[in-house]
């Protein structure tokens, strides 16, 4: 009978049984994505793999290495664009944005930055440098990349900058500092490595998008030279090879994925426990 | 405690099975009986060696200065004190003969009723929901047994005749004094064989306090009451008995008038007086 | 006098800084207050420039997608029809697709997310609770194009063999679960958007969850009720707007998910009632045939989808942000 005890006990045990195996799906499906790539992936991971140009279907030897080397000119580019706006943007949230209608709107802008789908940030880029250069280009990429890093790299700033403790500021200033010097040379040194720390992981994330290259940087079967070039990304290579019908190049994306799956989760893990030994980590 | 279930004819629920006491049952009086009662917060010694017998049916206060273990004694009493991680518990502690260490701790809290220091109503829930919670856990359903129920506990907390054109509103749109009375009578609803008060004034208004010290007055004919409280006054003015308690240890316990004008312990005078605390 | 601060301190670095400060009055007379406001004005820059870059992100979607407006009109968003050949377009399939892949997903995901942040909240111990929260917070890290990888090789044939044919066979009755068995469609495309959504829901929930009052739980305890019944009676309701506030956030995501999307949702233009069919969203047209578009109609036209994504995405975050944000001024959003 409901409301007997033990049918309440019964309940309780059932609910919370229920509540374990929703942890252990989605933690096995978590095991499952990791080992399943890593299974496929590894054993196409070869010395071609990370040295040689990618060869027509059919003949075997070809390899990732414009991919990889493009994937980290994109991401550099990214950082020149979006890193110096995201993190003065940040700088100026924490200092001087507090409560006041400019540090509302920009917060907000950078929200709303933050909340477009990637494919529709690669539109933009497209219209932006694609057009007026009438040819995809890596430049188009790292814009494209470089703005959707910017709301993240501005979040991250903000936080770390605010976890530095006012005692610290207003002991700067009481020393005789100028204010721009207390951000500069106190309040910034000291959250450096939580700021480095939200860098590496913003990079990473950007690292593994694909939709806002495809029409971009678009890829190339070959070694892109400078800016103005289309380039290939390891990304887009995955989702290329994927899609077709050859067996090879299947092989390839998995091996593909297992670099971008290390890179990714080398940062995370990386991150965390750097930030284990400072503060408690901000999710 | 199969005693203290037979003893609530009124409030109509299924019969629960308990499991059966340590002991022989005495009598349906519910006093409480703490031998030798030792707590500690992990190597944090709190309570040491605290002997008392609660009496029946009468107020029963605990005082005594800040961290002095009056709060988690009365938190052991309906096994609250282990919740806490870090906690532990030696001794022994009887409910009408019974060690309340072999009972299922959610039965033993639904016989025994606790009001905190903060009125905690139940977010999201009118003021007929607070109410009926803790009957809709045990299995009432009825709507119009539920009404009955409430309305009788709003009466027994005195809150009745302020809220009973709006039952349907949110618990937590009343006054702190009003959230108060609408916890003791969420406590009250389930019939609870002992009422324990965790320092129940001590967030409210004169005006407030001394509506719930009538209500403590009026609730000691049905209800076993033991409140902890650091006014030393409200003390005198509700209680039968008092015990005071420093550092963990129990220095006096005895009738209230008695303590209050002529207590036996240097250190109980101490305090009475206003010389620490 | 500046080394004695520094021995109490602990952070040398902070010292080392402090003793650079200048020491003439001179000096500080003459850096101090142009320093500081072309300093702050140097960030102010920047900052404005993100409102810039926001602003210029809607007028180019708007300005781009000119041609399709004018040709189209509102009725752009009600017709079905997509015929790149004779330049007649509807977006209507799109939005569909797109709004049932990912209401399906968040059918999916919120009782799913929810249940494994009660679980680490209440019941496991906080060591295991803070590790658990940390491997699901890689699950968001995983880089979309895998879980696409992971869609098409292995979600896709399970699809396939088992799960479509089970349900035609229980429930083919019904329209929702008609056709023939493909694999790719509706339903597999919000299973993978359901497991990646997953994680906002669960950090999110899983955070409001150790942040409700003790107080709160004791309440319900004292009046003695189960685990299970302080969590329905105490927990919860007070989470309730903060799961909210995570939801729309997950559905934000969800709308604008565009590669493990499109590998598996078979990308038919067409309003299907089953969810066993074939379907497309606005992000998976975008990567499929923006590259191929060979007239400038329909450029303008994919770009307005483009803009229509955005305004929808725009919407449901803002939303988001505004619930969280009641709940903390500053809340984590992801």
């Amino acid at each position: 009978m409901p409301g007997t005890y033990r049918h309440r006990q019964w309940v309780n045990n059932a609910a919370f049984a229920v509540t374990g195996f929703c942890a252990l799906l989605t933690l096995g499906v978590l095991f499952f994505i990791l080992g399943y790539v890593t299974m496929h992936g590894i054993s196409s991971l070869s010395w071609n793999f990370f040295t040689k140009l990618p060869k027509p279907v059919g003949e075997p030897g070809g390899g990732m290495a414009n991919a990889i080397v493009g994937t980290f000119k994109l991401i550099g580019l990214a950082s020149v664009v979006g890193l110096p706006i995201g993190v003065l943007g940040g700088v100026y949230l924490a200092e001087y944005g507090k409560g006041n209608t400019t540090g509302f709107l920009v917060r907000y802008s950078a929200d709303i930055i933050n909340g477009v789908p990637s494919i529709v940030m690669g539109i933009f880029a497209y219209t932006v440098v694609v057009l007026p250069m009438r040819h995809f280009s890596a430049l188009a990429g790292g814009v494209a990349l470089g703005i959707m890093l910017i709301p993240i790299a501005v979040r991250s700033t903000e936080e770390f900058l605010r976890l530095v403790p006012m005692a610290i500021r207003e002991a700067a200033l009481a020393l005789g500092l100028p204010r721009w010097k207390v951000i500069l040379r106190v309040v910034i040194p000291t959250a450096m490595k939580g700021l480095l720390t939200g860098v590496l992981l913003d990079l990473s994330r950007v690292s593994g998008e694909t939709a806002p290259l495809l029409f971009t940087a678009f890829g190339n079967r070959f070694w892109s030279s400078g800016w103005m070039n289309p380039i290939s990304s390891l990304p887009v290579m995955i989702f290329t090879y994927a899609v077709s019908p050859y067996e090879d190049w299947h092989r390839q994306a998995w091996a593909a994925a297992l670099v971008l799956l290390m890179i990714v989760l080398a940062t995370n893990v990386g991150a965390r426990v750097l930030m284990r030994n400072q503060v408690k980590v901000v999710a | 405690m199969e005693t203290m279930l037979e003893s609530q004819p009124e409030t109509p629920m299924t019969p629960e099975s308990a499991p059966p006491p340590a002991s022989a049952p005495v009598e349906t009086s519910h006093g409480i009986e703490t031998i030798k009662l030792n707590t500690w917060f992990g190597t944090n010694h709190v309570l040491k060696d605290i002997s008392m017998k609660i009496k029946p049916r009468q107020v029963t206060a605990i005082i005594g200065p800040s961290g002095c273990g009056k709060s988690t004694f009365i938190r052991c009493l309906n096994r609250m004190h282990e919740v806490v991680p870090g906690a532990r518990m030696e001794g022994q502690i009887l409910l009408d003969g019974a060690n309340i260490f072999e009972l299922d701790p959610v039965l033993l809290r639904r016989r025994i009723g606790m009001v905190f220091q903060k009125a905690q109503p139940f977010p999201t829930m009118s003021i007929f929901e607070n109410v009926a919670a803790g009957l809709r856990l045990n299995g009432m359903r009825n709507h119009n047994q539920l009404a009955d129920v409430v309305e009788k506990s709003l009466k027994r907390a005195a809150l009745w005749d302020e809220v009973k054109e709006m039952l349907e509103k949110p618990g937590t749109g009343l006054s702190g004094g009003q959230q108060q009375r609408l916890c003791i009578a969420r406590a009250l609803a389930v019939n609870p064989a002992i009422l324990l008060m965790d320092e129940p004034c001590s967030a409210l208004d004169p005006i407030a306090t001394s509506k719930i010290e009538e209500l403590i007055l009026d609730l000691k004919k049905n209800y076993t009451i033991v409140i902890v409280t650091h006014n030393m006054q409200q003390a005198a003015r509700v209680s039968d008995e008092t015990a005071f308690f420093l550092l963990g240890d129990l220095i006096e316990f005895g009738n209230t008038k008695q303590i209050f004008t002529n207590p036996k312990d240097k250190r109980t005078e101490d305090y009475i007086t206003g010389r620490f605390g | 006098m500046m080394n004695t601060h520094c021995e109490e301190r602990s952070d040398k670095a902070i010292c080392r800084r402090l003793n650079r400060s200048p020491r003439s009055f001179r000096s500080l007379a003459m850096t101090s207050g142009l320093g500081d406001r072309l300093f702050k004005n140097l960030t102010l820059l920047f900052a404005l420039s993100i409102l810039a870059i926001a602003a210029a992100i809607a007028w180019e979607l708007f300005k781009n997608s000119a041609l399709s407006r004018h040709a189209f009109g509102w009725s752009f968003l009600t017709r079905q029809i997509w015929d790149p050949v004779a330049e007649d377009f509807g977006a209507l399939p799109f939005i569909f697709g797109t709004l049932v892949s990912s209401a399906l997903a968040l059918l999916m995901a919120i009782p799913l997310g929810v249940g494994v942040a009660i679980f680490l909240a209440e019941l496991a111990p906080r060591k295991v609770s803070t590790a658990c929260a940390f491997l699901i917070e890689l699950l968001a890290a995983i880089p979309s194009v895998v879980y696409g990888l992971i869609g098409v090789f292995v979600l896709v044939p399970f699809m396939r063999v088992y799960v479509q044919p089970f349900l035609i066979k229980t429930l083919g009755f019904l329209p929702l679960f008609r056709g023939p068995a493909y694999g790719v469609g509706m339903l597999t495309a919000a299973v993978i958007l359901a497991i990646m959504i997953v994680p906002f829901i669960t950090t999110i929930s899983r955070e409001i969850f150790l942040s409700v009052p003790i107080a709160l739980k004791e309440a319900a305890m004292a009046l003695g009720a189960t685990h299970w019944e302080v969590v329905r009676l105490a927990v919860l309701p007070y989470s309730r707007s903060g799961i909210a506030g995570s939801v729309f956030l997950a559905l934000g995501r969800a709308l604008g998910e565009t590669m493990a999307v499109t590998m598996v949702i078979g990308n038919r233009p067409e309003v299907m009632a089953s969810l066993l069919a074939p379907g497309y969203t606005m992000a998976a047209v975008l990567a499929n045939e923006f590259t191929e578009a060979t007239s400038d109609l329909y450029v303008h036209t994919l770009i307005e989808i483009g803009l229509v994504l955005f305004a929808i995405t725009i919407l449901v975050n803002a939303v988001g942000r505004l619930i969280l944000y009641k709940m903390s001024p500053y809340a984590e959003p992801h």
